[in-house]
C-alpha cells in the first residue's frame, strides 16, 4: 500500500488536487471578496458622483453672475453670495496671517530644537495630535469664551471668526510643517553645521527654505478646510442677515458655508437652489485651492 | 611580536564601563613613536562613548600641521567616530560623550567655555557621500562665508578662489547659477571641498571622501588633497589602504575588539607612524596582517 | 601605552597667534529667536488648557443650578422653555443613532476601500483612486448636509421609497455622514496595511494561500492596531460632526427610537443655539458649554485611544 493512497496520504493527495479548485485565486470566495471590495469603492464613489450631479442639477439655474454680485435678500430672485465671498476671503486671509507664522514656528521648535527625550516635549507632541482631532465646534466655544473674557459684546466679527478657524487650523499646519521639515535629509543639516553655521542659521537658511513647498501645500490644505467650516462660526453668532461688505477686523461678516447653511434652513425651494449654486461655487474654489497645492507639491518639491 | 591578538577580550564591569584585558605579552606597546613636530591637534587618552557603549578606547595621537594623516583599519573600528570627535560633530548625536582631551593648537576643544560652532569653523569636514545644498553652485560656496560673517568685499572673487583651489573652476565657471545637483558625483565632492575651504579653516577632516566615487574621480580628489596640503592640515579616514599609502604622510592603524558578551566592537589604536614605516616595516603584527591582506 | 612627545602650548604654528575658540560674539539673537520658537510650541498647550477652562468655568456654573444626575440621565431636553429641563439623554440618543448608522456605513466601505487600495490595486489605479478619496475628504460638511436633506431625505426616502418619515431623519444624516467619514477610515487603515512588510505577504503566498486569504488572515491581523486606530478616529469624527446633523437630522430634541425619526444631536444643539449675543453668564449660555464639555470629553477619550493604537502600529514596524 503506497503512502499516497491510504489514510493521511490519501487525504493529502486529494486535498492538493481539490486545493487547486477551492483555494486558488479564482475560487468562489476569492471572487466574491474581490467583488465586495469593488462594491465598496463603487458605493463610495457613487455617492460622491451623485452628490456632485444632484447639486449641479439643482443649482445650475442660479449659476450666473448674480450669484457673485448680489447680496442676500428675502426674495430669492434677488439674492446672491457677494458678502459671503468677501467675508470668506477676509476671514481666511486673517486666519492665514495669524496661523501660518505661529504654526511654522511651533513646528520648527518641535522638530529642530526640542529635546525629544524630555517628557514635556513628548506631551506637546501628543497634545498637538489631540488638538487636530477635536470637533470643530469646540473651537467655536473656545473663541466664544475667550472673547467673552475680553469683554467683547458682539462676537460676530471678522477677528472672532479668524480666531476660531485659526485654532482649528493651527494643529494641521504644525503637523504638516513638521513632516516637511523631516523630509529634509540630515546630510544637509550636517553639511551646514560642519561649516560653522549655528543651528538656527542652519534652519533659517537651509532646512526651512528646502521645506517651503511642503509647508505651502500643508497650509493651503489647512486653509481650504477652514474655508468649508461653518460650525465654529455658528457658535459665534454668524447666522445673521448680512447684506454689506466686510470692511475691517471688527466688522460683521458672513462666509460661504454659513450663507449656504442659512439658505438651506429656509423652507422655500428657491433658496435650496441658491444653496446648491453656492455649494457648486464653494466646491470649485476648493478644487482650485487643492489643485494649487498639488501643483506646488509636484512642481517644487525637492526629490532628495 | 607575533602574539595572537584575537585573544584580547573585554568584559563589562558593574559600573558599565567595559574594561579591556590584553594578554600579558601585549601589555607593553611598541615604543619609538616618532615625535610629531608642529602637532596641531592632539588626542590624549580619548575614549568616545555612545551612552554606555564605548566606541573608541584610549587613543593617543598627534596630527602634524600641514600634513596628511590617514586613519585606516577594518570597518567598525571607530575611525569615523574619532574623526567626528575632532570637530565636535559627535555633539549632534544623542548620548555621545568624549572623555580624555582633544586639543587644537593647545586649547581643549571640549572645554565648557569653548563654542562648538567656532571649532567647526576652524576644523572643517567633508563627508562620505557628497552633500551639496539644494542651491546654486555659487550659493553653495558663498554659504559658509555668509553665515560666519566673513567680510568679503567681493564674494565673487572668494567663490572663484575656492573653486579654483578645489580644481573645479574651469568646469563650472559658466554655470555658477545652476543647481549643484546637476554635477557629477566627483564634481559634487570637489564642490563640498571647495565649500569647506571657502571659510578658510585650519584643518580639513575627510570621512572616506572617495568611497562613493569612481576611480577617476577618486584620483582627482587624491591629487587635490596633495595640493591642499600646502595650506591645510588634512586628516582622512579611508578604507582603501592604497589610498593611504599614496597620499598620507602619517598613518594610524585601528582595529576593533569585540565584546564576548554583546558582540559590540570597540575601536583601538594599534600603531601610528610615518606611512612609509607602517607599510614597509610595521611594528605590530596586527598591522602587518591588515596591510598584507590577511584580514580586513 | 607609549607616550607622545609633548609639543608645546598655544601658538604652535610659527608666526601664527593662537586664536581662542571661545565664542567671539555672544549669540543673543539666536537665544532670543529660539525662545520665541519655544513659546510658539508652548502655545499649543495653552490652547488645550484654554479649551478646558473655557468649557469648565461655565459648566461649573451650570452644574450649580442643574444637578449632574438630572443632566446626564434626564430624558427631557428643553433648556429654553419656561419649565426648563436639562436632561441630555435625548441629545445622546440622537448622537448615538447618527454615529452608529454612520459607522455601519463607514467601516465596511472604508476598510474595503483600504484593502483594495493596499492589496489589490495596481499602481495606475491607485493614482486615480487616492485623489478621488481626497476629494471626498475635502467636501465641506454643509454641502453634505444639503445633499442629505434634499436628495437623500426628500427625494430618495420620501419620493422614491415612500418611507414614512418627515422632513428630517437620523438615517439620512447618518448615511451621508458615514460616506463623509470613509476617507478618514480608509487612509489610516491603508497606511497601516501598507506598513505590513512585504515579506509577510510573500511568506503567506509561498505557503499556497491566495490573495484573499493572505489579506484576511495575515495582513489584516498584522495591521489591526492601525485599523482600530482608524475606526476609533472615525467614531470621534462622527460624534463631533455638526453641519450634516444640524441640517438633516432635525432640530427637535427628543428621544430617538428609530432611524426614520428626527432628533437633535449634541453638536446640533450647540449649533442651533447660536447664541453669540446671549447674556454671558446666563443659564442658556452656560448650557452650551455644559454640552460642549460632554462632547469634548467623549471625543477626547476616543482620540486618546486612537493615538495609542497608532503609536502601537508605528512601533511594530
Amino acid at each position: 500500500m503506497t503512502f499516497l493512497t491510504t489514510g493521511l496520504g490519501a487525504h493529502i493527495r486529494s486535498a492538493s488536487i481539490r486545493g487547486k479548485v477551492r483555494g486558488g485565486e479564482n475560487s468562489a470566495r476569492s471572487v466574491l471578496f474581490l467583488i465586495a471590495l469593488w462594491l465598496c469603492l463603487f458605493v463610495a464613489f457613487g455617492v460622491l458622483l451623485t452628490l456632485i450631479i444632484t447639486t449641479l442639477i439643482d443649482g445650475s439655474s442660479r449659476l450666473d453672475s448674480r450669484l457673485v454680485t448680489e447680496y442676500p435678500a428675502s426674495a430669492p430672485e434677488r439674492a446672491g453670495l457677494r458678502p459671503a465671498i468677501l467675508g470668506s476671503i477676509w476671514v481666511i486671509g486673517v486666519t492665514a496671517v495669524m496661523t501660518i507664522p505661529l504654526g511654522v514656528a511651533a513646528a520648527v521648535h518641535l522638530e529642530e530644537f526640542a529635546d525629544r527625550k524630555k517628557w514635556f516635549n513628548r506631551a506637546i507632541e501628543l497634545n498637538v495630535q489631540n488638538l487636530a482631532a477635536v470637533p470643530s465646534i469646540v473651537y467655536g466655544l473656545l473663541a466664544l469664551g475667550f472673547l467673552a473674557l475680553l469683554g467683547v459684546q458682539n462676537k460676530n466679527i471678522v477677528i472672532g471668526g479668524a480666531l476660531a478657524l485659526g485654532l482649528l487650523v493651527l494643529p494641521v499646519i504644525i503637523i504638516s510643517t513638521r513632516e516637511a521639515l523631516r523630509a529634509v535629509p540630515l546630510e544637509i543639516r550636517q553639511g551646514s553645521l560642519a561649516l560653522g553655521a549655528t543651528p538656527l542659521q542652519t534652519v533659517w537658511r537651509q532646512t526651512l527654505p528646502a521645506s517651503v513647498p511642503g509647508i505651502a501645500t500643508g497650509a493651503i490644505l489647512g486653509l481650504s478646510r477652514a474655508l468649508g467650516e461653518a460650525a465654529p462660526l455658528l457658535v459665534l453668532g454668524a447666522l445673521v442677515f448680512v447684506s454689506f461688505d466686510p470692511n475691517g477686523l471688527l466688522s460683521g461678516y458672513t462666509t460661504m458655508p454659513i450663507q449656504i447653511f442659512n439658505w438651506t434652513s429656509r423652507p422655500q425651494a428657491e433658496f435650496h437652489e441658491l444653496a446648491s449654486a453656492g455649494s457648486i461655487l464653494l466646491l470649485l474654489i476648493l478644487l482650485a485651492m487643492n489643485g494649487l497645492a498639488i501643483f506646488i507639491r509636484n512642481r517644487y518639491q525637492q526629490r532628495w | 611580536m607575533t602574539t595572537n591578538t584575537r585573544a584580547a577580550s573585554f568584559t563589562t564591569g558593574s559600573d558599565q564601563k567595559p574594561t579591556i584585558h590584553f594578554p600579558a605579552e601585549h601589555a607593553h606597546r611598541s615604543s619609538g613613536l616618532p615625535a610629531v613636530p608642529n602637532a596641531i591637534i592632539e588626542c590624549k587618552d580619548v575614549n568616545v562613548y555612545y551612552n554606555a557603549f564605548r566606541a573608541v578606547t584610549g587613543v593617543d595621537l598627534a596630527f602634524g600641521a600641514k600634513e596628511i594623516t590617514a586613519l585606516i583599519g577594518p570597518s567598525g573600528c571607530g575611525k569615523s567616530t574619532l574623526l567626528r570627535s575632532l570637530n565636535r560633530m559627535n555633539d549632534l548625536i544623542d548620548g555621545a560623550r568624549v572623555e580624555g582631551s582633544v586639543t587644537f593648537q593647545g586649547e581643549d576643544i571640549y572645554h565648557k567655555e569653548v563654542d562648538a560652532i567656532e571649532v567647526r569653523r576652524r576644523i572643517g569636514m567633508v563627508f562620505q557621500k557628497p552633500n551639496p545644498f539644494p542651491k546654486s553652485i555659487y550659493d553653495n560656496i558663498a554659504y559658509g562665508p555668509r553665515v560666519i560673517g566673513m567680510k568679503a568685499s567681493n564674494m565673487d572673487d572668494l567663490v572663484e578662489e575656492a573653486l579654483t583651489r578645489a580644481a573645479l573652476w574651469t568646469e563650472v565657471k559658466d554655470k555658477l547659477k545652476q543647481s549643484a545637483f546637476g554635477l557629477s558625483g566627483g564634481q559634487q565632492q570637489r564642490l563640498c571641498i571647495a565649500r569647506t575651504i571657502a571659510v578658510k579653516p585650519d584643518v580639513i577632516l575627510m570621512d572616506e571622501p572617495c568611497s562613493s566615487l569612481d576611480p577617476i574621480a577618486t584620483s582627482r580628489i587624491e591629487d587635490l588633497m596633495y595640493e591642499l596640503r600646502e595650506d591645510y592640515t588634512i586628516i582622512i579616514v579611508t578604507h582603501n589602504m592604497q589610498q593611504a599609502a599614496r597620499v598620507a604622510d602619517r598613518t594610524a592603524f585601528f582595529t576593533a575588539l569585540a565584546s564576548e558578551e554583546t558582540g559590540d566592537r570597540t575601536g583601538l589604536l594599534v600603531e601610528y607612524d610615518l606611512t612609509k614605516k607602517i607599510f614597509e616595516s610595521p611594528a605590530d603584527q596586527r598591522t602587518e596582517d591588515y596591510i598584507s591582506g590577511r584580514f580586513g | 601605552m607609549s607616550t607622545l612627545t609633548p609639543v608645546g602650548g598655544p601658538a604652535l604654528m610659527p608666526g601664527r597667534p593662537a586664536v581662542s575658540l571661545r565664542s567671539t560674539r555672544p549669540r543673543h539673537c539666536e537665544t532670543l529667536v529660539r525662545l520665541l520658537l519655544r513659546l510658539a510650541a508652548i502655545l499649543t498647550i495653552i490652547i488645550t488648557v484654554g479649551i478646558l477652562i473655557a468649557l469648565l468655568v461655565p459648566s461649573i456654573e451650570f452644574f450649580r443650578t442643574v444637578p449632574i444626575f438630572d443632566f446626564l440621565f434626564g430624558d427631557r431636553w428643553a433648556p429654553r422653555f419656561a419649565d426648563a429641563s436639562f436632561g441630555v439623554l435625548p441629545l445622546i440618543t440622537a448622537t448615538a443613532w447618527t454615529s452608529g448608522i454612520a459607522l455601519l456605513v463607514a467601516i465596511p466601505l472604508g476598510l474595503g476601500a483600504a484593502v483594495f487600495l493596499s492589496e489589490y490595486a495596481k499602481p495606475g489605479l491607485r493614482k486615480v483612486l487616492k485623489p478621488v478619496l481626497e476629494i471626498l475628504a475635502g467636501i465641506p460638511t454643509v454641502v453634505f448636509g444639503l445633499f442629505a436633506l434634499q436628495f437623500v431625505q426628500a427625494t430618495v426616502f420620501r419620493e422614491w421609497f415612500e418611507l414614512d418619515t418627515g422632513a428630517f431623519s437620523v438615517l439620512a444624516a447618518g448615511l451621508v455622514m458615514g460616506v463623509m467619514i470613509v476617507p478618514t477610515i480608509a487612509s489610516i487603515s491603508e497606511d497601516a496595511m501598507s506598513a505590513v512588510p512585504l515579506s509577510m505577504r510573500q511568506g503567506s503566498a509561498a505557503l499556497g494561500a491566495n490573495r484573499m486569504q493572505t489579506t484576511v488572515r495575515v495582513v489584516f491581523p498584522a495591521a489591526l492596531s492601525g485599523i482600530i486606530a482608524a475606526i476609533v478616529l472615525g467614531v470621534s469624527r462622527a460624534v463631533g460632526e455638526t453641519m450634516i446633523v444640524a441640517i438633516a437630522a432635525g432640530g427637535q430634541a427628543r428621544i430617538v427610537t428609530g432611524p426614520l425619526e428626527q432628533g437633535q444631536t449634541m453638536t446640533g444643539f450647540i449649533a442651533n443655539a447660536a447664541l453669540g449675543d446671549s447674556r454671558v453668564g446666563s443659564l442658556e449660555y452656560d448650557t452650551l458649554f455644559a454640552v460642549g464639555l460632554l462632547l469634548f470629553l467623549v471625543t477626547l477619550l476616543f482620540n486618546f485611544i486612537s493615538i495609542r493604537f497608532v503609536r502601537r502600529f508605528r512601533e511594530i514596524y
